[in-house]
C-alpha cells in the first residue's frame, strides 16, 4: 500500500480528529510529509500481518507541549538521529516505523523518518489516538519495555534512556523535554513483529486516511461531514460510537505551558447562552462536563471541530470567539478493559469519578 | 458627515453619509493611477449631495488593491526573509508549501539565521550580528528592499526581530522591514507568512495609500483617511501603509456589513458580484462568519482573523468564451462554452460589446436577455436564444453550486445580492428562500467602509499570582468596551471578539500578555468622529 499526497492530506484530516485534541496540528507534519513526497514519490504502508515475527519494529514520534511545537519547529533531523542511534546499540537494522500514536501530528511523522531510513511504516499505533503520557502506550499495559529510548532535539543533542520502569521513563523523558526547550523526538518501545502485531492497534492509519477521505468527500458534495465522520468512525470497526456533544462557541480559554504539557480549560457556550460545556486538556482533551455534568471521559476521544467545516481543532489552535462543535468519540475497546483503564482511564488523570463509555453518558446506540 | 470608498479592481464606487442615511451614491471606473478615480467618485458624490469638501468629518476606504495583487500575482516585490530561529525550523524553511507561481515573484532570498527564544526565555542560539549584516548587504546588492524578520517566540519576546531590524536599516538604509511580532500571535509559520506577503505589498501599499491621500488633497478633502481592517474596523493611512496585509479582507467585510446595514437581515448568505469574481460569506447575527483555523490568502496559510469567504472567477467582466461562428446557434453543445474565469476587468467600457468592444462577457448576456440595462444594446452582435439560454444558465449553475458550498443547513436560505454586477443573481436562485436587493446594493462596499466599525484593543502585562485571572480578565474587557464607548462606538452593541494571553514563563509570578479587543457599531446618528485604534501591538517588557 502507498500513501500519497491525496492519502496524505486526508490522514492529516484524520489524524488531527483522532488526536483528541492533541498531538499537534498536523499541518507542519503535512508540509514536511509533502516535501518528502515530492522527493520520492510515495510513502510505502505494510499491515501488521506482513512483519516478521522477529522484525525490529520501532515507535516513535514527538513527545513535549503542542504550544511550543508551533514556534519551536524541527530541525528534520531529530527522527533519523534517534533511529540511527537505536540501530546502533541494538546491533540490527530496523524494518518497519510506527507512530507511537495515530493522533495529531504524530500520526504523521513516522512517515518521513521511515522513508529517509528506507524502511516502510506498519499501519498501526500504540495508542489508537493521542494521549499524553509515554506510559500510557497500549505497549505498556502489555508490560513491554520502553526501553531502550532515545530522545533527539533540534539542537543536535542525543540521549538515551534507559530504565526497567515506563513511568520513569516518561518521567526522563518530560524532564529531558523541558530542558530542551519544551519538544524533542523520541524513539521508544522497540518491538518484536510479534509483539506489534499481539498488541498495537490495527489498521489505524488506513482508517485515520478513510476518516479524512470521508470528511474531503462531504464536503465537495455539499453533504454533513460530521455524518460523514461518523459514519467513517462506525465502519472502521475501532470506534464504535460517535456524536456531537455540544455546539456553541468558545468564550474563555485557558492554556498554559506546565511541566512541559499544554494544560488547561475551554469553555464553549451555546449560542442562547442557556447551556456551557466546560473541557480540561492536558495536551489532549480529557473530560467534558456539560451544566456541570460529565458527558466524556478519557479515554474516549473529545475534540473541538471547526463547526460548519468538521475541522478539527488542536488545543494549540484554539481561540477565543470560534464557532465550534464538540464531538466525542469511543475509544477501541483494547483501551477500555479494566486493566488499560488503569493506565489511560479518568483515574490516571487524577479524576476521582469512575469511567463511564461515552454511548452510556449519552445514551447513544441503545 | 462621511464618505465612504471601495476601490475594486473595477469600479470605484463612493458613498455620502450623514448618519444612517445614504445622501448620495455613484460607481466610476477604477484609473490606472487610481487616485484620479477616488478623485472623481469623492467629487460626484459631494457635487450630488450639494455638500462642501470641508463639511466631511473623515474619509474611509477599502480595497481590494492587496488582496487583487496577491491573487493575481501582480505587483509583488521581492522579499528578503531573515528567519533567526536556527537550527530549530530548519525542515520548514520561510515559504514552504506555498504555490509556486508566488514563490517566483517573491524569489528565494532566504536566510536561516541563529537566534529565537525557547518557550522560557532563553536563546535558542544568540544572534549573530554578523550575519545578519552579510544577510543584509547581499540584499541591498541585489536591490531587494522589503525584508521581513522572523523569530522563534517573538509574540513573547521581540527583541531580536528588532535588533535585527536595525541592524538591516543601518546597512540597507533603502531596505522598508516588516517584523513578524508586529502583525502577528503565536504560530511561527502563519506569522512568517504574514510577514512575507505584507513585505511583497511594500511598494504597491506605498504608491496606492499615497494616490488616495493625492487624490483628498487634489479636491480639497481635509478631513482624516482612514483605512478598513480586515475585521472591519479602520487604521490610519500611516499604518495601512506600513501593515497592508492588516486590511487585506476588508473587501469582503464591507460588502458584507455593508449588505447587513442596507438589508438590516441577520443571517443570509450574501453574494458580491463584482466585476472579476463573486465573493459569497455568510451572516450570523449579523457578523461575517469566520474561518476557525487558518485562512488562505492566495494560497499561503496565515491566522488573521477573516471573513470565510469562497470567491468565484465570475463577475460582471468575466469573458464568456464561445467560437463566434455559434453565436447563432440553434443547440450548444456544453464543451463549447466556458464562462471566466477570466475577466476584462476596469477595461470593461472600452472592451465589452456593449461598449463597442470585441470581447463577449457576462454583461453583455444580461444585456440582451433584458436582465439589464446598460450600455448600447444595438453594439451586442446576433445571439440566438438557445445560445443565451445556455451561457444565462451557465452563470446561474456557477452561482448556485457557491452557494450551496457556503450553506451551513440544509434548506433555502436568504440571498442578499449586492455588487456592481448583481444583475447576474435573478429573482429567483435555485436553493434560495428569497433574493433581497436592498436599494444601494451596487454600492453595499462602499457602504460598508462608511459605516465602519470602532475597534479598541487593551493590553497589559499581569501576573495571575497577583490579580486572579478572572478579574484581569474582567478589568481588561470593562476597560476595552470603555475605550469603544469613548470612541463613539455604540455601548450597547460592543462585543468582546478577542481574549489572547501569552504566558512569559520566564517571568515570575505566573506572567502573561493579555490583550484583549472589542469592536461595536458607530453610535447611530453620530456623525463622525470615528477614530483608528491608538496602537498595534505594543509590549511591555
Amino acid at each position: 500500500m502507498r500513501i500519497d499526497r491525496a492519502a496524505l492530506a486526508d490522514l492529516a484530516t484524520g489524524a488531527a480528529f483522532l488526536g483528541s485534541g492533541g498531538g499537534g496540528d498536523p499541518y507542519y507534519a503535512m508540509l514536511l510529509g509533502e516535501a518528502e513526497l515530492a522527493r520520492r514519490g510515495s510513502f510505502e504502508l505494510v499491515t501488521l500481518d506482513t512483519l516478521a515475527d522477529d522484525a525490529l519494529v520501532v515507535p516513535c514520534g514527538w513527545v513535549g507541549a503542542p504550544t511550543v511545537s508551533v514556534e519551536k519547529l524541527p530541525s528534520g533531523k531529530e527522527a533519523m538521529a534517534g533511529l540511527q542511534r537505536l540501530e546502533a546499540m541494538l546491533g540490527r537494522k530496523i524494518d518497519a516505523v510506527m507512530p507511537i500514536e495515530i493522533g495529531g501530528s504524530n500520526g504523521l511523522a513516522p512517515l518521513v523518518a521511515a522513508a529517509e531510513l528506507g524502511v516502510p511504516v506498519v499501519d498501526a499505533d500504540g495508542m489508537g489516538r493521542a494521549f499524553p503520557e509515554s506510559q500510557m502506550a497500549i505497549f505498556n499495559i502489555h508490560g513491554i519495555s520502553a526501553c531502550p529510548s532515545v530522545v533527539t532535539a533540534a539542537s543536535g543533542s542525543l540521549t538515551v534512556i534507559e530504565t526497567s520502569d515506563n513511568v520513569e521513563h516518561e518521567r526522563l523523558a518530560r524532564a529531558l523535554a523541558i530542558a530542551l526547550g519544551g519538544i524533542a523526538h523520541m524513539v521508544e518501545y522497540p518491538l518484536s513483529g510479534a509483539q506489534a502485531k499481539a498488541y498495537a492497534v490495527p489498521g489505524s492509519i488506513s482508517v485515520a486516511i478513510a476518516i479524512g477521505a470521508a470528511i474531503r468527500q462531504a464536503r465537495a458534495a455539499g453533504e454533513d461531514p460530521f455524518e460523514a465522520l461518523f459514519t467513517a468512525l462506525w465502519e472502521s470497526g475501532l470506534y464504535a460510537h460517535a456524536g456531537i456533544l455540544f455546539d456553541g462557541k468558545i468564550t474563555d480559554l485557558e492554556r498554559e505551558t506546565q511541566g512541559g504539557f499544554s494544560v488547561g480549560r475551554i469553555v464553549i457556550e451555546a449560542f442562547d447562552g442557556q447551556s456551557r460545556v466546560e473541557v480540561d486538556f492536558q495536551n489532549e482533551n480529557l473530560l467534558a462536563r456539560r451544566d456541570g455534568k460529565i458527558v466524556a471521559m478519557v479515554p474516549d476521544i473529545l475534540t473541538v471541530m471547526d463547526r460548519e467545516t468538521a475541522d478539527s481543532i488542536t488545543t494549540e489552535r484554539l481561540k477565543y470567539g470560534q464557532r465550534v462543535k464538540l464531538v466525542g468519540a469511543a475509544a477501541p475497546a483494547m483501551l477500555r478493559t479494566a486493566r488499560a483503564l488503569d493506565f489511560v482511564g479518568p483515574g490516571a488523570f487524577g479524576y476521582p469519578d469512575a469511567y463511564v463509555p461515552i454511548e452510556r453518558l449519552n445514551g447513544w446506540g441503545a | 458627515m462621511r464618505i465612504g470608498v471601495d476601490v475594486g479592481g473595477t469600479n470605484t464606487d463612493a458613498v455620502l453619509m450623514d448618519g444612517s442615511d445614504v445622501r448620495a451614491w455613484t460607481k466610476q471606473p477604477t484609473t490606472a493611477d487610481v487616485s484620479s478615480g477616488v478623485a472623481a467618485a469623492i467629487t460626484a458624490v459631494l457635487r450630488q449631495a450639494g455638500v462642501a469638501p470641508g463639511a466631511i468629518a473623515s474619509v474611509m476606504i477599502g480595497t481590494t488593491h492587496f488582496a487583487n495583487a496577491l491573487v493575481e500575482r501582480s505587483q509583488l516585490d521581492p522579499v528578503g526573509v531573515l528567519r533567526l530561529a536556527s537550527p530549530s525550523g530548519e525542515a520548514l524553511p520561510p515559504m514552504t508549501g506555498w504555490p509556486t507561481d508566488l514563490t517566483a515573484q517573491i524569489g528565494n532570498h532566504v536566510f536561516l539565521l541563529p537566534g529565537g527564544y525557547e518557550m522560557d526565555g532563553r536563546e535558542i542560539a544568540p544572534l549573530d550580528e554578523t550575519r545578519i549584516r552579510d544577510a543584509a548587504r547581499t540584499l541591498r546588492s541585489s536591490k531587494v528592499d522589503a525584508i521581513a524578520i522572523s523569530s522563534a517566540f517573538a509574540p513573547i519576546n521581540p527583541a531580536m526581530e528588532q535588533r535585527a531590524a536595525e541592524i538591516v536599516r543601518q546597512v540597507h538604509p533603502d531596505a522598508v522591514v516588516t517584523v513578524s511580532y508586529a502583525i502577528g500571535r503565536i504560530g511561527l509559520v502563519e506569522r512568517e507568512n504574514a510577514a512575507i506577503l505584507n513585505a511583497a505589498l511594500t511598494s504597491l501599499a506605498g504608491r496606492v495609500i499615497s494616490s488616495f491621500e493625492r487624490a483628498l488633497a487634489a479636491i480639497g478633502v481635509s478631513a482624516p483617511l482612514y483605512i478598513s481592517q480586515n475585521d472591519g474596523t479602520l487604521i490610519s493611512a500611516t499604518q495601512a501603509a506600513t501593515y497592508p496585509v492588516l486590511t487585506i479582507g476588508s473587501g469582503p467585510t464591507n460588502s458584507m456589513r455593508g449588505a447587513a446595514f442596507l438589508t438590516g437581515v441577520t443571517d443570509a448568505i450574501v453574494m458580491d458580484v463584482g466585476g472579476t469574481t463573486t465573493d459569497v460569506g455568510v451572516l450570523i447575527n449579523g457578523f461575517p462568519r469566520e474561518s476557525s483555523i487558518a485562512v488562505d490568502i492566495g494560497g499561503v496559510r496565515t491566522n488573521f482573523r477573516m471573513p470565510d469567504i469562497l470567491a468565484i472567477g465570475l463577475g460582471g467582466g468575466t469573458r464568456v468564451h464561445l467560437d463566434p461562428a455559434l453565436y447563432e446557434a440553434t443547440a450548444l453543445d456544453a464543451a463549447a462554452l466556458r464562462v471566466g474565469p477570466d475577466s476584462v476587468g476596469f477595461r470593461i467600457a472600452e472592451e465589452a460589446m456593449l461598449f463597442g468592444g470585441e470581447t463577449l462577457t457576462t454583461s453583455d448576456v444580461a444585456v440582451a436577455t433584458g436582465r439589464a440595462d446598460f450600455g448600447d444594446p444595438s453594439r451586442l452582435p446576433a445571439l440566438s436564444d438557445a445560445v443565451l439560454q445556455t451561457v444565462w444558465q451557465r452563470i446561474q449553475t456557477m452561482l448556485a453550486d457557491s452557494m450551496d458550498r457556503m450553506k451551513t443547513a440544509r434548506g433555502d436560505v436568504t440571498i442578499l445580492a449586492v455588487g456592481g454586477g448583481n444583475f447576474l443573481i435573478p429573482d429567483t436562485l435555485k436553493g434560495a428562500a428569497k433574493v433581497i436587493r436592498p436599494p444601494h446594493a451596487d454600492v453595499a462596499n462602499a457602504v460598508g467602509a462608511a459605516i465602519a466599525q470602532i475597534g479598541a484593543q487593551v493590553e497589559q502585562l499581569v501576573s495571575y499570582d497577583k490579580v486572579p485571572r478572572a478579574t484581569v480578565i474582567a478589568q481588561l474587557s470593562d476597560e476595552a468596551r470603555a475605550r469603544v464607548a469613548a470612541a463613539g462606538g455604540d455601548i450597547e452593541k460592543v462585543q468582546i471578539v478577542d481574549v489572547d494571553e501569552v504566558f512569559l514563563s520566564y517571568m515570575p509570578g505566573r506572567a502573561a500578555q493579555v490583550r484583549v479587543r472589542a469592536v461595536s457599531d458607530l453610535v447611530e446618528g453620530r456623525t463622525a468622529d470615528a477614530t483608528p485604534e491608538a496602537s498595534l501591538a505594543a509590549h511591555a517588557h
